[in-house]
């Protein structure tokens, strides 16, 4: 989008370190195709949130128009990175790409309020770059979880009064095990052996889906795979990629390529959407970096194998399960497998093999609001959007939602609760598991 | 230039806080839209009901600011560029479908509705609203009104106009009037025609009465394959001269059909001159026999026909033609995206005399129309960065247009005036034509604070009216700045 009624006089207000570049966002030629697909467009209703107006804003910041201040950070925080607009562009405008570096360059030209800068700090780097560190957390949040105190604190409203009830609302619910416990392990394939696939925990996954994990473990096995968990796996640094932290992002990289490549395996697999989009853009995200030419052709061979667990078994052919459902559920595809990955029959197609009667929601690729850290951090915002959600989803009458990704199913099952809605969420797998 | 801020506060007072933008770095995101002018408008305001239009509109009127209305600002001549500076007035919070009336195949909606939702929403009906502009998936029914939007199937249903038997419209001095309404023809002049492709010049509509109309029982899409452009553009010439209507008839280059097939994949084949994408819809017999008349005609030059199996197959060889325009963005940084009209008699020699045009300018134009209606889409192809590539983009341009006329055609049509070919107008109509034009849009819009120097040449454009509605009279400024 380069035509703008000035010529630039200015300097650029971006760093040449992860720099959105002219290459990347001209490819934008404004034809506003993308408007109707963005949540928060459809919410707001203004340009500044849309992705062609981010990408304008990009585009003007670029020139040396528009400073980092406040207005460009609050419209680029507040893209959820659904990549709605990448299915609906018909230039193929890389927007995921251009809006983490127009975050990478808010990480490092801006400066957010201190308690603010705090709490992405201790996240970020704390507790998702550490999984000891997420452990310890993760067991004192389980004891509040099961404690007098939680009970407590819910009922003096206390919460409420510090705006932070929605946000303990959409607190996972930490699993009684953690999956670290069976890194290193190795388990067997069931039937006829098909191949060996390495199976990436999750660092939400680990500690808050740890029967999600065991039962994916089990669905590979009882497809005649073996799977492994490779010991030293980390977090997948979607979150740090989506923030701006791409730093952060590539030490998670090179550590997760390192601790893979220990293990020959057939496929490297994950039941979040989230991660496995993240993973198969390592490329790009190690590009960025001079100390990366070795890690390079490693990262190649490692994208080369990613694959969403629904993606790949259902690529591999899924076995017919021995006691199919005779339930009626929807699906809603998470951005990140739809959008990102653009695996959409997969899903369903697993579904089906299980025995569900799939009813189609409309619009069953708009977004959650989820987004990650996204409900946490724009709670009004992505309430907005998870009520336009629910309403799709209440209209299709079943009892069972059905999605493909964790960070969607803490937001649908808040979704849920708050609507009373006599329904439960699972992911594909999940499912599937029950089938078998 | 920023507005005074007593403008501002009487805005947020009738729109509400959250309902104007007034900081230059929001105003920036309104100087675009889909297509290449730029101009800063000094606020943004998005009213929700006809009643704040009207006191919005008023205001304006006080203020002596002009008021341009923007749907979703897809728009490619520049309909909603606040060329003079002054009030946008986003519409995308009227969006409502007002009323549904199956019996008589009507809808009233709010002029932010989405095109293709109000097909969606009516589609439970067995209805659908035919006017289908490529971009219909994000531009607003207002914006069609407003440029009296066509698309692929015009050729069969006719263009916005044909579509609309009603408005609700807010005229410059906040009056609120009704043009027409359900019933297909009403006494008098007929106002509802006028209004439609008026470009936000006479009034702001706020309600809009559409047609409605029934699905087709049957539909069938053909890919006619060519080696040649010129054996795809007799064909055009030879169906329609031998009695078969199609629903649409699209013409698509071989350049053209490359990059949107890379993009899209959209099933067209990569080595071929050219391609037609026809549609008949009708009666299961009568599609049929059409079919069976569409191929027989097409076989005569054609390499080879062939039939959408099924709806997926119809959706993807669509989906290549309509997203065609934003799929060369893919390629080049720029493009132009030419709107004209000639007789479809005159497509062979267009196209050649296109091509001529390309060469001499040295520049790509790919070309991509209605050939059944003989709207013509040349794109020509530019980086921005190349002032003097810019300069030959705009000539070739305007030397397709004057060819359009010299063989009996139209500068645009579907895309508008606007900005964009405001000083070629006098190319089509005598000084007497434009006066009519002039004196009519004067009755309506005598302070010219309606979207202003739009659709007329600026010479033309409110002579009288131009010092006292130039933002400079009456207003006091704050000084201009990134906030």
């Amino acid at each position: 989008m380069p035509l703008s009624i000035e010529p630039a006089p200015h300097a650029s207000c971006f760093s040449a370190h992860d720099r959105p570049t002219w290459e990347l966002y001209s490819t934008c030629v404004h034809c506003g195709l993308c408007l109707q697909q963005c949540p928060t467009y459809r919410v707001l209703g203004t340009e500044m949130e849309s992705p062609r107006g981010r990408i304008y804003q990009v585009m003007l910041a670029d020139e040396g128009r528009l400073p980092i201040g406040d207005a460009f950070v609050t419209h680029i925080d507040r893209c959820l990175g659904c990549l709605a607009c990448q299915t609906a562009c018909p230039s193929g405008v890389p927007y995921g790409h251009i809006v983490e570096r127009a975050r990478a360059q808010i990480e490092q030209r801006y400066h957010r309020p201190w308690l603010a800068s705090w709490v992405r700090h201790f996240v970020y780097a704390g507790l998702l770059g550490d999984y000891k560190k997420l452990a310890r957390w993760a067991r004192r949040l389980r004891w509040y979880q099961h404690s007098w105190l939680a009970r407590a604190v819910r009922a003096s409203g206390l919460l409420k009064l510090f705006g932070l009830a929605p946000m303990e609302a959409l607190a996972p619910q930490v699993s009684q095990a953690f999956s670290f416990e069976d890194f290193g392990a190795m388990f067997p394939a069931r039937g006829e052996r098909r191949g060996r696939v390495a199976l990436l925990a999750g660092c939400v996954g680990s500690v808050a889906f740890d029967p999600l994990n065991r039962a994916t473990i089990r669905v590979l096995q009882a497809n005649g795979l073996e799977v492994i968990m490779p010991e030293g796996q980390g977090c997948c640094g979607a979150l740090h990629a989506h923030a701006g932290r791409r730093e952060e992002a590539r030490t998670l990289a090179r550590n997760n390529i390192r601790a893979f490549e220990q293990w020959s395996c057939d496929a490297i697999v994950t039941n979040a959407a989230g991660c496995g989009s993240a993973m198969k853009d390592y490329v790009d995200l190690l590009a960025g970096s001079s100390e990366d030419s070795e890690t390079a052709a490693s990262a190649q061979e490692f994208v080369k194998k990613v694959r969403d667990v629904t993606e790949y078994l259902a690529e591999l052919g899924v076995r017919p399960p021995a006691h199919p459902l005779a339930l009626r559920a929807t699906y809603q595809d998470p951005c990140h497998l739809a959008h990102a990955q653009r695996i959409r029959s997969a899903p369903r197609e697993l579904l089906r093999a299980a025995g569900v009667e799939l009813v189609e929601m409309q619009h069953p690729d708009y977004c959650c609001g989820s987004a990650g850290v996204y409900n946490v951090v724009e709670v009004e915002l992505a309430g907005q959007i998870l009520e336009e959600k629910m309403d799709d989803v209440a209209a299709t009458s079943v009892n069972l939602l059905v999605t493909a990704n964790t960070g969607c199913m803490l937001q649908l099952r808040s979704g849920v609760a708050r609507r009373g809605l006599p329904m439960q969420v699972k992911h594909v797998i999940e499912v599937l598991d029950e089938a078998y | 230039m920023l507005f005074a801020s007593s403008i501002v506060r009487q805005l947020r007072k009738i729109a509400g806080r959250d309902a104007v933008l007034s900081a230059r770095e929001d105003l920036m995101l309104y100087e675009y839209d889909g297509g290449v002018q730029r101009a800063l408008p000094q606020a943004v305001v998005f009213p929700q009901t006809t009643e704040q239009v009207a006191r919005i509109v008023k205001l304006a009127g006080k203020e002596g600011v002009p008021i341009v209305p923007r749907g979703a600002g897809t728009g490619l001549s520049g309909g909603a560029i606040a060329r003079k500076g002054g009030i946008i007035l986003g519409f995308s919070r009227m969006n409502k479908i007002l009323e549904v009336d199956v019996g008589n195949q009507r809808a009233i909606v709010q002029p932010g509705v989405v095109n293709l939702d109000l097909s969606h929403a009516v589609a439970k009906h067995g209805l659908y609203f035919a006017p289908d502009p490529s971009s219909q998936k994000a531009c607003t029914i207002g914006g069609n009104v407003a440029e009296n939007s066509g698309g692929p199937h015009t050729l069969a249903y006719g263009v916005t106009v044909n579509h609309v038997t009603g408005l609700e419209v807010v005229l410059p001095d906040g009056r609120v009037v009704q043009f027409g309404g359900k019933p297909a023809e009403s006494p008098g002049y007929d106002l509802t025609g006028f209004f439609v492709g008026s470009e936000g010049t006479l009034g702001i509509a706020t309600a809009i009465t559409v047609k409605l109309m029934r699905l087709p029982e049957s539909v069938a899409t053909l890919l006619a394959i060519f080696d040649s452009i010129d054996a795809a553009a007799q064909t055009v010439v030879a169906l329609t001269s031998e009695g078969v209507t199609a629903a649409a008839l699209e013409l698509l280059d071989g350049w053209t059909l490359r990059t949107v097939e890379e993009a899209m994949h959209a099933g067209y084949p990569m080595d071929s001159g050219a391609v037609l994408l026809i549609e008949l819809e009708g009666m299961r017999e009568a599609v049929d026999d059409q079919k069976a008349a569409v191929i027989a005609v097409c076989n005569r030059l054609a390499r080879e026909v062939r039939v959408a199996k099924d709806e997926s197959e119809r959706q993807r060889l669509w989906a290549g033609r309509k997203n065609a325009f934003g799929a060369v963005g893919r390629i080049s940084p720029s493009y132009y995206v030419q709107d004209g009209v000639i007789p479809r008699t005159r497509v062979p020699d267009t196209l050649r005399r296109i091509e001529e045009i390309a060469k001499k300018y040295s520049l790509t134009i790919g070309n991509i129309f209605h050939a059944g209606d003989g709207n013509l889409h040349p794109l020509i192809l530019f980086d921005s960065r190349d002032p003097a590539q810019m300069e030959r983009t705009l000539a070739a341009g305007k030397e397709i247009l004057a060819y359009c006329i010299s063989v009996g055609g139209s500068i645009t049509g579907e895309h508008g005036v606007g900005m964009e070919k405001s000083e070629i107008l006098p190319l089509m109509f005598t000084p007497s034509d434009l006066d009519v034009m002039q004196r009519l849009h004067d009755v309506f819009n005598p302070a010219c604070l309606l979207n202003p120097q739009k659709i007329f040449p600026m010479a033309r454009s409110c002579r009288e009216t131009n010092a006292a509605a130039h933002p400079a009279a009456g207003l006091a400024f704050t000084q201009g700045g990134p906030a």
